[in-house]
Order: structure tokens, then C-alpha cells, then sequence
């Protein structure tokens, strides 16, 4: 019966009704909009580095600590017989790491060198490129940001310095072969990459590795030695981190969203209950209890997030279609600031987020049309049937 | 209280606090009345009858005394208990018509029937069969803005009889309305009662009202000061 009544109550309304759910289908828009940009990002971000960086996981030579440049110069080894066993299989590559100072344009500027086997197919960079034929120099791949930031073009040529296993500084010059585009920054931004069996030689490595990169589809093996094995979430967390940080911000804006939507109900309660006292007082006089009144009040409201989830789907339904199939294009370049983010963002809207939304939302929305509400239980009938309220 | 007994007042005091002292809007009212009656509560402004009626229909309290309506003693029943009493028994008219805006004349007067949960095919024929009684069916879609003041009220008196109740209580039922419209409205009220058995409390100073009454009690300044049976109403005939 109240529900009844609310829908005629609402429907009669008319435009104040309409207003009211509009401005909360912006909020659910916005909050799902916003929502869904942050775990397409996410989800990018994931596809990204798995794609480009982590493939399956990792070995990692125990002394190697990615964080601390200073470990690179004791983390290497000979890999254990079972990982150079992947490595045979093509199901894992090494990666030498260590540091090194390059010279474009005459300016000194520390690097870390790597070592790739130019072979592998685990990973989405290319690393074909470095088989090109550069006479005794030392071919160098870089991404497009390291490009930009060291003004070096395909063929530009730089000296490189580095400190060999035996604490001896040696020299040479590299020439730049490729410039990858990528969305990692981590395998871009002061990183150049070398061929491996040439970096094993120029730091008096032979067959040693820093870390082993293995496949999505490689089996994990039993005898690694003292060598560490880290999966894919370990090696994620520094991103996952990252987002993480930048969530506050986006609950902020959720939540301001949230609080507009909020207003607008609760100031268009309580204009209800004192343009509507007279109708309170009749419904009373007719013999509806107080607290049949409240209920019929908040139930109002609460239809109110009803309506715009429906609008929401209506209006905003093709929006988020869109965005979903073609992507929001970025203004600016994230990777300059040390994001993972698509030049061409594609927003992931779930189930679960439009589920989450629309139950958050219709009980925020009910807390504030009870609220208000409230003030009814409180009325005398007869001071609303005067038009009169406390 | 005897079968025939509606109302029955003893000793009602009704005060109203005003800053820190109170006001005393009525004191001693005995007043009974009996089934199908048609009586008045008349006196000028202030004098207390639309506080009588409040304290009859259950809407106020009394702040002593006892009052019995339709065998249920308001002064210790619960709110609950009166909005029940008010929904299944009683039906209120006001001055100022008091129709949802936003409901269509049917709407208007299916809502009691609404509250008392009556089935929907019962509801239709009920609501259709009040709307004729007051001469309204041409009407029934139209929203109470696009009514007269005249036919407002009458929609009001549908809505007061569509659940067929034991008691009508009218405060100044046709203080806005033409002479016209108010003899028309009284010749229903007076066909209700005569053909239901309807018992009615009219509060009124309208002298057009007063014609039609078969029993009308004096109000001034909260107290009952006449009491005064008419044989004969001058336009209580239909």
C-alpha cells in the first residue's frame, strides 16, 4: 500500500521529482564513471607490466634487491641447472643487471644497464632489434621516454661506462638501434637495454644473470638453489602500492559526489515535509499511524535512488558503452609522472561495481530521507492539519 | 455507553501551554451524542469547537476528563489505537478541503479505503458509488486543481463517506464556499444522514449551516453555555 502511494506521490510531483533524480543518476554516473576509470587504469596497469616486465614471475639472484642500485654489482651468478633448463626450453630468459653512466650530448647520466637476451618472446619488448648489426658498437634499445629525456634518436651514438666483476671501470661506445613505445615506465625511464651475451662479456660475466624471467605457462621448479622465486602479486605490489595511494583521491571525489546527491535529498525532504505538512495532518486525520507516515516519506526517497539508477542506465548506459568499446583519450603523457596509464584509457565497469554503487547509494539515499523524516513522528496531527510545524 | 451512544464527554478540561503558563481553551464539557444525530458546535471564533472536534475525532488529547467515541476511551488509548478508530469509524471534512494535490478525485477517495486495505475490485465500486453520491462521476480523473471550490468539498465529502463510517466530523465545511455550494453540500451531508444513518459534528459559525441542524450546542469561551434541540430544521427537508 505505501509503496502504492509513494509512486503516485512521486510521479505527481512531477518536475521536483525529476530534478531530484537526476541530479542522483549524476552522482551514480559519475561515481560508476570514475569507478570504472579506476579499475580500467588498474587493470591496464596490471596487463602492462605483466606483458612488458613480469611474464610469469621471477628468479631472482639472492643478493639482487631492485630498490638498492648498490646490490647490483654482487647480484649475479650462474643460474641453478634447473632454471637454465627453462631457459633452454625458451620458457625463461636471463637478464643481467648492473650499473652504468651514459654520455649523450656530452652530459653524464647514471643508467642501469640490462642485459636481454634479444631472443625471448616472454615478454612485449623488443628485443629483436638488438641482433641489428652495429660493427664493435655496442647496440642499445631505450624507450621512448628515455629517448625524449636524453634527446638520443635511432643511430645516435654515446659512450657508456660501466664497473666490470673485477671493481674495474671500463668504457666503450653504444649506438642506439631502437626506441621502443611502451606504457612501462620501469622498463623505459633510465634503463637501456643490451644484449645479453654482449653485457655478460663487457662485465665479465660469462652465463651469470641477475634475474630470470619466466613464462605464464612454465611449471615451477623444485631445485632452485638459493635462488628466490617471486610470483606475479610480489612483484605487482610496488604498482598495486601505487594505485593504492592514489585511491584516497578518487573516494574523495566519490564522496563528494555523494554528499551533492545527499543534499539534494535531504534539502528536498525536508522542503517536502514543510510544503506537504497540510498533507501529513490529512493522511493522519484519515487515520494512517505516524509511523506509517514516516515509512511512506522515506520510502519516497529511497525511490528516489530507485528512479536514478534507471536514468543512470538509460541516459548513461550508452556513455559508459561507448568509453568501454572506445576508450577515453589522455591529455597528457602519465608515464612522465611514473604512472602505468594508456594513452587511451579503457574504463572497466563490473557487475560488482554496478551492484556495490547501487547498494551503497540506495542506503546513503534512505538514511537521508529518514532522517528528515523523522521530524513527522514528532508532528501533532493537529498543528499539520494548521499547516504549522515544530 | 449505551448502543445508541457515539460521543459521551464528562468533565473534559483541554488546556494548551502558552509561554510558561497555559491556556484554557475548554473546561467542564458534558456532551453526548447519539447515533444519526446532526448536530452543530457553534460559536464565534476562539470559542473551542474545532478543539472539541480535534478532542472527538482523536487528533488532540484532553487534558482531563473522559471521552468515549464509538465505545473507545481516547483519553488512555494509544495514537495508534485513535488512527485506527479514526480509519475504520470516522471521517473528517475540513475548510480548506485538505485533498492530495497530486491525486485525481478517484485517488482522493479510494485512499481511506487504501488505509483499510479493501480489495481493489471493491475499492473501484465503492469509490464510483460515493463519487455519484455527491455528483461528481464527470469529474473522477480531474485533479483537485482543476475543480471548484464546490466540487472540491464534495470530493472531500466522498472521501469522508466512501468507508461508510459511524461518525463525521466537519470543521467548517463550507466557510469557502458560495451560498450556492454550501446548500448544495449541506443537502448531501443531510441525505447521508438521513439515508446511513450518519451521525455528524459540524464546527461552524456559518448561519447557512445552522438552518440545516436538528441540534445545536453553544460554545463561548470553552464552555457549553446552550444546548438546544430543533424540531423542525428551517432547510433540514430534502
Amino acid at each position: 500500500m505505501l509503496f502504492h502511494l509513494a509512486i503516485k506521490n512521486l510521479i505527481g510531483a512531477g518536475i521536483r521529482t525529476w530534478l531530484n533524480v537526476f541530479v542522483t543518476a549524476v552522482s551514480f554516473f559519475m561515481i560508476i564513471f570514475t569507478s570504472g576509470m579506476y579499475d580500467g587504469m588498474r587493470s591496464h596497469a596490471k596487463q602492462v607490466t605483466i606483458d612488458t616486465e613480469v611474464a610469469g614471475g621471477a628468479y631472482w639472484h639472492p643478493k639482487y634487491d631492485p630498490l638498492d642500485p648498490f646490490s647490483y654489482e654482487d647480484a649475479h651468478g650462474i643460474p641453478p641447472k634447473e632454471i637454465h633448463e627453462l631457459i633452454q626450453s625458451n620458457d625463461a630468459f636471463s637478464v643481467l643487471v648492473s650499473q652504468a653512466s651514459i654520455y649523450p650530448n656530452g652530459r653524464m647520466m647514471p643508467v642501469m644497464m640490462k642485459g636481454i637476451e634479444p631472443n625471448q618472446s616472454i615478454i612485449n619488448l623488443p628485443t629483436q632489434s638488438l641482433l641489428t648489426h652495429t660493427d664493435d658498437l655496442i647496440p642499445v634499445l631505450i624507450g621512448s621516454g628515455m629517448a625524449k629525456y636524453t634527446q638520443l634518436k635511432v643511430g645516435d651514438t654515446f659512450a657508456i661506462r660501466w664497473l666490470d666483476a673485477n671493481r674495474t671501470y671500463d668504457a666503450d661506445e653504444g649506438v642506439i638501434v631502437a626506441i621502443m613505445e611502451t606504457e612501462n615506465f620501469k622498463v623505459d625511464m633510465g634503463t637501456i637495454w643490451i644484449p645479453l651475451d654482449r653485457a655478460q662479456t663487457m662485465l665479465d660475466m660469462e652465463k651469470e644473470a641477475t634475474y630470470i624471467t619466466f613464462s605464464k605457462k612454465s611449471a615451477t621448479i623444485q631445485n632452485k638453489e638459493n635462488w628466490i622465486y617471486r610470483d606475479v602479486n610480489y612483484l605487482m605490489r610496488d604498482m598495486e602500492a601505487m594505485i593504492k595511494a592514489d585511491e584516497p583521491g578518487a573516494q574523495i571525489m566519490y564522496m563528494i559526489l555523494l554528499a551533492l546527491a545527499g543534499m539534494g535529498i535531504f534539502n528536498s525532504q525536508i522542503l517536502s515535509i514543510f510544503r506537504r505538512r497540510k498533507e501529513i495532518g490529512t493522511l493522519m486525520a484519515l487515520g494512517m499511524t505516524r509511523s506509517r507516515v514516516v515509512t511512506l516519506f522515506t520510502l519516497e526517497g529511497g525511490m528516489n535512488a530507485f528512479f536514478a539508477l534507471i536514468m543512470t542506465l538509460i541516459l548513461g548506459g550508452p556513455v559508459f558503452i561507448y568509453f568501454a568499446l572506445y576508450g577515453i583519450p589522455l591529455p597528457i603523457d602519465y608515464s612522465e609522472m611514473g604512472l602505468i596509464v594508456a594513452k587511451r584509457l579503457i574504463p572497466v565497469y563490473t557487475m560488482g561495481l554496478f551492484v556495490s554503487t547501487t547498494l551503497f547509494i540506495a542506503f546513503v539515499v534512505l538514511v537521508l530521507s529518514y532522517l528528515p523524516s523523522r521530524r513527522i513522528a514528532k508532528m501533532k496531527p493537529t498543528d499539520a492539519l494548521r499547516g504549522k510545524i515544530n | 455507553m449505551s448502543n445508541n451512544k457515539v460521543v459521551e464527554i464528562q468533565k473534559l478540561l483541554k488546556q494548551f501551554p502558552v509561554g510558561g503558563d497555559f491556556f484554557t481553551a475548554l473546561s467542564d464539557i458534558n456532551f453526548e451524542l447519539e447515533k444519526a444525530e446532526f448536530t452543530g458546535l457553534v460559536g464565534p471564533s476562539g470559542s473551542g469547537k474545532t478543539t472539541l472536534l480535534n478532542i472527538i475525532g482523536g487528533l488532540d488529547s484532553p487534558t482531563k476528563g473522559t471521552i468515549n467515541v464509538l465505545g473507545m476511551e481516547l483519553g488512555s488509548a494509544s495514537h495508534n489505537e485513535r488512527a485506527f478508530l479514526r480509519k475504520t469509524k470516522m471521517g473528517f471534512i475540513f475548510q480548506s478541503y485538505n485533498l492530495l494535490p497530486v491525486y485525481t478525485v478517484f485517488e482522493n477517495v479510494e485512499l481511506p479505503l487504501i488505509l483499510n486495505k479493501v480489495e481493489s475490485k471493491e475499492r473501484k465500486r465503492l469509490v464510483t458509488q460515493a463519487v455519484e453520491w455527491v455528483g461528481l462521476s464527470d469529474k473522477i480523473d480531474s485533479r483537485p486543481a482543476q475543480l471548484s471550490g464546490g466540487e472540491c468539498q464534495r470530493t472531500a465529502i466522498a472521501r469522508a463517506i466512501v468507508h461508510e463510517p459511524a461518525l463525521i466530523l466537519a470543521d467548517e465545511p463550507t466557510a469557502n464556499l458560495d451560498a450556492k455550494n454550501s446548500h448544495q453540500i449541506m443537502n448531501i451531508m443531510v441525505r447521508l444522514n438521513k439515508e446511513l444513518n450518519t451521525s455528524f459534528i459540524f464546527a461552524t459559525h456559518d448561519e447557512k449551516i445552522m438552518a440545516y441542524l436538528r441540534r445545536i450546542v453553544h460554545l463561548e469561551d470553552g464552555q457549553i453555555v446552550k444546548d438546544e434541540i430543533i424540531e423542525n430544521p428551517e432547510m433540514g427537508a430534502i
